[in-house]
């Protein structure tokens, strides 16, 4: 049985360990951008908000947020609305090669996104569709569209079969059911997905890139600026961006967490 | 009885041809992924053949720019190259995501592993690139590990521009994802198997690999091939860490893009790439799903 201890306590270390991978890059880029040195080390320089100082009152910071913002809203909500309707289906309806319809929304994840880049790039020049911000709208919805379907689908699993056909029993139209009982029930898992695809757009650098011309988001800022040189005012915008998307995530997933505890007081 | 009132319902609104309300919800993503998905695939395939004159793209059909990257050497070795660091990065990632996912799985109480998979998703949300531009501060030659190692007396040690600052990159992008996977398979392995397999005598680590990884065998691969796909695609950790001497394929395809206008040139290398990971893809799930001979 000690030996049995001695196992259960090697293993606990080993997973502080593999978390401390994991967050380190993230805590280390935190504690970098306060830090007044050029070139971060060990020991610290003295605490600082020189970097800070530095982006906010870069007016092409303000841009790529700008532009970022309303990438990741757009895209947010066109493919949450999208996901919406994806999950729906494959939750309702069964039809001659659904299969195949599920696999053309579930795809684009797994395809490098530096393959998608250049198909994108190439597709939307010859369509005269690149270079605009509303071109990294379209390719971020491609994207973003499967996780919204997952989180919704997820939902919608969880929702009584005979909901729906109730409420139709009772007269009210499939649009009007959709509005008052199926959009409601799914609604945690709605919010959840627009977190969630606002945070993996606010993040996506390598298809921006190829397809966004000169309207810049964040990400591809920071990519070109580390291209250069090193630049401590990565740390301070790569800190907005950590706490931006965590915040995201952290909403997302706090929300469907909650729809576990709430199904589990309805059965 | 519900069930079968609930069959009837759904087929008296959901079965035959499908009416406006259907195709409301049917047809989005359809439209979608045709036009914005599909559509630049295709056209990537189709711009392979294409030439370049005075840098601009004239449509044709042409095997030139096969013949002109698949008859270099550079291309190769860049090949090699991927897949080598990509096979590397698999095993790695592999073997020292097991152990974290076996305690999680066997080891902890669901309270804790449930908030530890809450933990796992956050960082897969947050920026790959702000997190690999940290790891080449950390990592530096004057950066903060070896200055730790400086106080013990050793180092300084030259981690970037290395595999292995490839592979802590590779790491960063897929650990958490394939901790994820490989928990959420072994934790749906029936406990009473293991049980048996320790009332008959059999010791710990024979358990594990006689009786659990067979067990969890779908998803372990699954997890493999994630971050095979992952690191095979990843441009930031071989060119940020790595050094990018010699390119890997996403940097040849970036380089080739970018400076030149060598578009049909870079489609080569991304049709490459793509057939190379449904390749590795289907293979890996043929294993996973071959039966169990006896």
């Amino acid at each position: 049985m000690t030996d049995d201890r001695a196992v259960r306590w090697i293993l606990r270390v080993y997973l502080v360990l593999i978390f401390a991978f994991v967050f380190a890059p993230i805590l280390a880029s935190v504690v970098f951008s306060f830090n007044s040195q050029r070139f971060p080390t060990i020991p610290l320089g003295h605490f600082s908000l020189q970097w800070y100082d530095a982006i906010l009152n870069d007016p092409d910071v303000w841009a790529a947020v700008r532009t970022s913002a309303l990438v990741s809203v757009s895209t947010a909500v066109l493919a949450t609305f999208i996901g919406f309707c994806t999950a729906y289906t494959d939750y309702r309806y069964g039809f001659r090669f659904k299969g195949a319809y599920l696999a053309l929304a579930l795809l684009p994840p797994t395809i490098p996104l530096i393959i998608l880049a250049l198909a994108m790039l190439a597709w939307l020049s010859k369509i005269g569709a690149s270079g605009h911000v509303w071109s990294i709208i379209i390719a971020h919805t491609v994207l973003c569209a499967p996780f919204a379907m997952a989180v919704i689908r997820l939902r919608l699993q969880q929702m009584d079969r005979n909901l729906e056909p109730a409420a139709w029993n009772l007269g009210a139209s499939e649009w009007r059911t959709m509005g008052q009982v199926v959009i409601p029930f799914t609604k945690p898992a709605i919010i959840s997905a627009l977190c969630l695809t606002a945070a993996v757009s606010f993040d996506e650098f390598a298809v921006a890139w190829f397809i966004s011309g000169l309207n810049k988001t964040v990400p591809v800022m920071i990519l070109e600026i580390v291209t250069g040189n090193i630049d401590p005012q990565v740390n301070a915008i790569g800190t907005f961006v950590f706490i931006t998307s965590i915040t995201l995530v952290v909403i997302a997933q706090i929300l469907i967490m909650t729809r576990e505890d709430k199904s589990g007081a309805q059965t | 009885m519900a069930d079968a009132a609930h069959g009837a319902g759904l087929a008296k609104k959901g079965g035959g041809r499908p009416d406006g309300y259907a195709l409301f919800f049917r047809l989005p993503m359809v439209f979608w992924q045709l036009a914005f998905f599909i559509g630049p695939l295709v056209f990537m395939i189709a711009m392979s053949f294409f030439l370049v004159k005075n840098y601009r793209m004239v449509e044709a059909f042409e095997f030139a720019n096969w013949a002109k990257m698949l008859g270099r050497g550079y291309f190769w070795d860049s090949f090699l190259l991927t897949l080598g660091m990509a096979t590397l990065s698999t095993l790695v990632v592999t073997a020292l995501a097991f152990p974290a996912s076996y305690a999680l799985a066997f080891k902890v109480s669901p309270t804790v592993r449930r908030w530890a998979i809450f933990f796992l998703i956050v960082p897969f949300f947050t920026s790959y690139l702000v997190r690999t531009f940290s790891w080449y501060v950390i990592l530096a030659e004057s950066g903060v590990i070896n200055a730790i190692l400086g106080f013990i007396g050793l180092g300084p040690y030259i981690m970037l521009n290395t595999k292995f600052g490839t592979i802590v990159g590779y790491m960063t992008l897929t650990l958490p994802l394939v901790v994820i996977l490989q928990t959420l398979s072994l934790a749906h392995v029936d406990r009473s198997l293991i049980e048996a397999a320790h009332n008959l005598g059999c010791g710990r680590l024979r358990t594990v690999f006689t009786v659990i990884v067979p067990l969890a065998k779908v998803g372990l691969i699954i997890g493999a091939v994630f971050c095979f796909i992952l690191s095979f695609g990843d441009f930031v950790s071989p060119y940020y860490l790595g050094g990018s001497k010699p390119p890997t394929l996403p940097i040849l395809i970036i380089d080739t893009t970018k400076s030149g206008q060598q578009w049909p040139r870079a489609a080569v290398v991304a049709i490459m790439m793509m057939i190379t990971l449904l390749t590795v893809a289907f293979t890996a799930i043929a294993l996973a799903y071959r039966r169990r001979v006896k």
